[in-house]
């Protein structure tokens, strides 16, 4: 295997879970409610699963415990922000810090510890003969697997179903999807919460594959990154694969180059994935600044039916 | 006795303090063009409203067909067949036409290009079906405001409504397109649908309704039917006094030119060309008006003016200095005041009271501040003055200005430009959305500037009001002037034709 090869490898394994954690921001801004509480919900869900998972042996009950508590969380803030109509800002940045504490506190008698077993992985030895693609695709783990196939059914849903149709219209315009008889709010509740299971997934990923073993403060802040990420790709499912992958491939080259035993300070090589960003966003920016941001019009407006304009 | 397709009895509502609908009685049949006439904050958009499910009645029940309805939201409004064409759309900018037609709709998950392309169809056989055109597959933040209408009216029809509610559907069409609506509204009619229009013009009233119900300051004044009355009873029956609209007579000035525009090109924000080598001189004590459909450039016309844009080629002398670079204290220095065309946006702030609006151009100067500190005490005298001298209402100075009406904003806002005694006046829009006093005053104050020497461009899209005030009117399209009127020669049907792109009579019989 090359270079090239071993880099993708490794950008599709770290970036997994920021994909999972991008597509869950996605349904949540495409629905008009800001997350920031990524981080919090990625921890959260890396903590539940080692938890559960150390208890109990069995991965599939501990994933199932890692929905259901970000699911918990997620319709706490969907509470908040749509039916208290609080601050979403503050409401995320809440579910953050509440997020990296509570998880701090759990993890706390199982930091360290290894988890029993990885993710099954799918073979598909079928694939091995062909190059490049046979070394990238012929042993994905499930989550993997699970998260491109999740990218192309929600390109699917939001472009080509009735369910699609609301979901943006929800977001660009609460108002007009109210009076086509659209339930709004019932529509918010569902996607801030499925949104919210997925980020959780991500950390659950997170610690399942890139680091076996619970710490304090594990996701490094990959939450905040998922956040920029769904900037980044413009609320497109296919386009956050896509920056997912590429931020996964620049978090592995630093850490290969320090394997190579290069001059660079490791410090400035951690910096890579970050200053490309910042690079990378200026050029799109510069490059988009006629269009249209894509952002959801109506994304951190909470909506009130009974209003005088 | 006949049954009413539509019938409100005693009907309600209060916002706070204010009653905006008090024990209002409405009518109407199938196979009618019902208006609803008042002028703006009579209440007309609110008794609608609460037609089509919007807003709830505090008091006062609503018939459909005879049987009590209770409509406590869109949907149910939708159920029972109402269907109401908003003055601001109700589209979502980023769908195209037929997925907001077609939105609500909970048949058929999955959408994938046959079940796309039959919709289509579907929906341009039933705008063709009622004269109506727009291309279905594109977004709506592409589509004319004229065309966003038509979206709007076959969503209703899509949605098989038959009492169809229009809400101030005029307001945004040029003249043309008034009558192309005009005649969509009577193939509805011979559809046997229940058609309610509400409007403040007394003209489109007259030329498309079969009976008038005429509200005044949240009350029911009187339903009238349209052949038994005249324009001079609805205006008395409207304000409750009768008002004459004239031109206001004014002596010619020969001043020197203050502001001559070249060839001036601009980009507008998505990159299409707002203004393509438009030419217009402003001479001192004349008003120049703009006429033109929304969205023609009018809007960065202004902004260039005032400093807000850059524009990408042309000359700008001002003054008989050329204008180099766009800067909005530049312009507010070299005497260029401006009345934006949205008041609440970026003409005033609307948490702040009257002081600190009023200062917003003139703090910088000795009068108002020293070393940076604002002189409070002398501030707030001189607002007070200022507010006195132009009549605004405001329970306090303090008072938030959202608070207060659109006409006392719209006044606290010339108070500001005008009192430094602009050169040039740029007012766009200026009396939108306020009632007959109100703009009364705003015309007052624009003829004040004229004779005292300043120049005021004008732009406006309310035809009336252009003629009045303007000594030259101009009229833009796609971002040219394309026509010159002066005060003797306009008149409706050659500037209305110019706003639709048409040059001269001659062209439009070719």
């Amino acid at each position: 295997m090359d270079f090239v090869t071993q880099l993708l490898i490794a950008a599709i394994s770290a970036g997994t879970p920021l994909l999972l954690a991008t597509l869950g921001g996605i349904l949540n801004e495409r629905a008009g409610i800001i997350q920031l509480g990524a981080e919090g919900l990625m921890l959260m869900g890396a903590v539940t699963t080692c938890v559960v998972f150390l208890r109990t042996g069995n991965l599939g009950v501990a994933l199932l415990a890692t929905l259901g508590v970000t699911a918990l969380l997620g319709l706490i803030h969907a509470f908040l922000s749509i039916t208290l109509r609080a601050n979403q800002t503050m409401s995320g940045l809440a579910m953050t810090l509440f997020g990296s504490g509570l998880s701090a506190y759990l993890g706390k008698s199982i930091s360290g510890n290894p988890l029993p077993s990885s993710l099954p992985r799918l073979d598909l030895s079928f694939l091995k003969p062909i190059p490049v693609i046979g070394d990238i695709f012929g042993n994905l783990d499930v989550l993997t697997w699970f998260s491109i196939v999740l990218v192309v059914v929600l390109h699917l849903l939001i472009h080509r179903t009735s369910w699609g149709l609301h979901l943006r219209a929800v977001g660009d315009s609460p108002a007009t999807a109210d009076v086509m008889g659209v339930h709004v709010r019932l529509i918010r509740y569902g996607y801030v919460t499925v949104g919210a299971m997925l980020i959780g997934l991500g950390g659950a990923d997170m610690v399942l594959t890139v680091a076996p073993t619970w710490n304090e403060g594990l996701t490094g802040g990959r939450g905040w990154i998922a956040v920029g990420l769904v900037i980044f790709a413009r609320w497109n499912p296919v386009r956050a694969l896509l920056c997912a992958y590429f931020f996964g491939a620049l978090d592995s080259l630093g850490f290969r180059m320090q394997l190579l035993g290069s001059a660079i300070p490791p410090y400035f090589l951690k910096m890579i994935p970050y200053i490309v960003t910042i690079l990378v966003l200026m050029y799109l920016g510069y490059r988009n600044r006629n269009k249209p941001s894509g952002t959801p019009e109506s994304l951190g407006v909470p909506y009130v039916r009974e209003q005088r304009f | 006795m006949q049954e009413y397709s539509v019938e409100m009895r005693g009907i309600v509502k209060r916002f706070g303090s204010v009653t905006a609908s008090d024990q209002v009685d409405f009518s109407a049949n199938a196979g009618e063009i019902h208006a609803l006439l008042g002028e703006n904050g009579a209440g007309k958009s609110t008794v609608m409203s609460m037609l089509s499910g919007v807003y709830r009645a505090d008091e006062g029940e609503i018939l459909i067909h005879g049987k009590p309805a209770k409509i406590r939201s869109p949907k149910d409004a939708a159920m029972l067949g109402v269907g109401m064409v908003f003055q601001n759309f109700r589209l979502v900018q980023t769908l195209t036409a037929a997925e907001n037609i077609v939105l609500g709709e909970k048949s058929s998950f999955w959408r994938g290009r046959n079940w796309i392309k039959s919709k289509h169809k579907e929906i341009e056989e039933l705008a063709e079906r009622f004269g109506l055109k727009f291309p279905v597959d594109r977004p709506i933040w592409q589509l004319s405001v004229g065309e966003q209408q038509r979206v709007e009216i076959v969503k209703t029809l899509y949605r098989g409504a038959d009492i169809i509610i229009l809400d101030e559907p005029t307001s945004v069409l040029t003249p043309g397109e008034v009558e192309g609506l005009f005649s969509t509204l009577r193939r509805m009619k011979q559809e046997g649908k229940t058609v309610i229009m509400t409007t403040h013009k007394m003209k489109e009233v007259m030329a498309s309704s079969d009976r008038i119900s005429v509200m005044r300051k949240g009350k029911m004044i009187a339903t009238l039917v349209t052949k038994d009355t005249d324009e001079r009873e609805l205006a008395r029956l409207m304000v409750g006094r009768e008002v004459v609209i004239e031109r206001q007579e004014r002596e010619a000035t020969e001043g020197e030119e203050l502001l001559a525009v070249k060839n001036l090109s601009v980009d507008a924000d998505h990159g299409r060309k707002a203004l393509d080598g438009l030419s217009l001189t402003v001479c001192k004590g004349e008003i120049v008006g703009v006429a033109g459909v929304a969205g023609n450039g009018q809007k960065e016309l202004a902004e260039v003016l005032t400093g807000l844009r850059t524009w990408r080629t042309g000359e700008i002398v001002f003054d008989g200095a050329p204008v180099k670079t766009a800067s909005v204290r530049g312009a507010i220095d070299s005497g260029i005041s401006h009345v934006p065309e949205n008041r609440m946006k970026s003409g005033l702030a609307g948490k702040l009271g009257s002081v600190d609006n009023l200062l917003f151009k003139s703090y910088r100067s000795e009068e108002h501040s020293k070393f940076g500190f604002l002189k409070a005490a002398k501030n707030r005298s001189w607002s007070e003055e200022l507010v006195r001298k132009f009549d605004v209402k405001t329970p306090e100075l303090d008072t938030p200005v959202q608070h207060l009406s659109g006409g006392n904003q719209q006044k606290l806002l010339f108070a500001r430009e005008v009192t430094h005694q602009p050169k040039l006046m740029v007012a766009v829009h200026p009396t939108q959305g306020l009632d007959v006093g109100a703009t009364a005053g705003v015309h007052e104050l624009l003829m004040e500037l004229r004779a005292s020497g300043s120049g005021v461009l004008l732009i406006s899209e309310d035809l009336d009001e252009l003629l009045q005030l303007s000594d030259r009117i101009l009229v833009i399209y796609n971002g040219a002037i394309i026509g010159e009127e002066t005060h003797e020669t306009a008149d409706r049907e050659s500037i209305g034709l110019m706003m639709a792109g048409i040059r001269s009579r001659e062209e439009s019989l070719v």
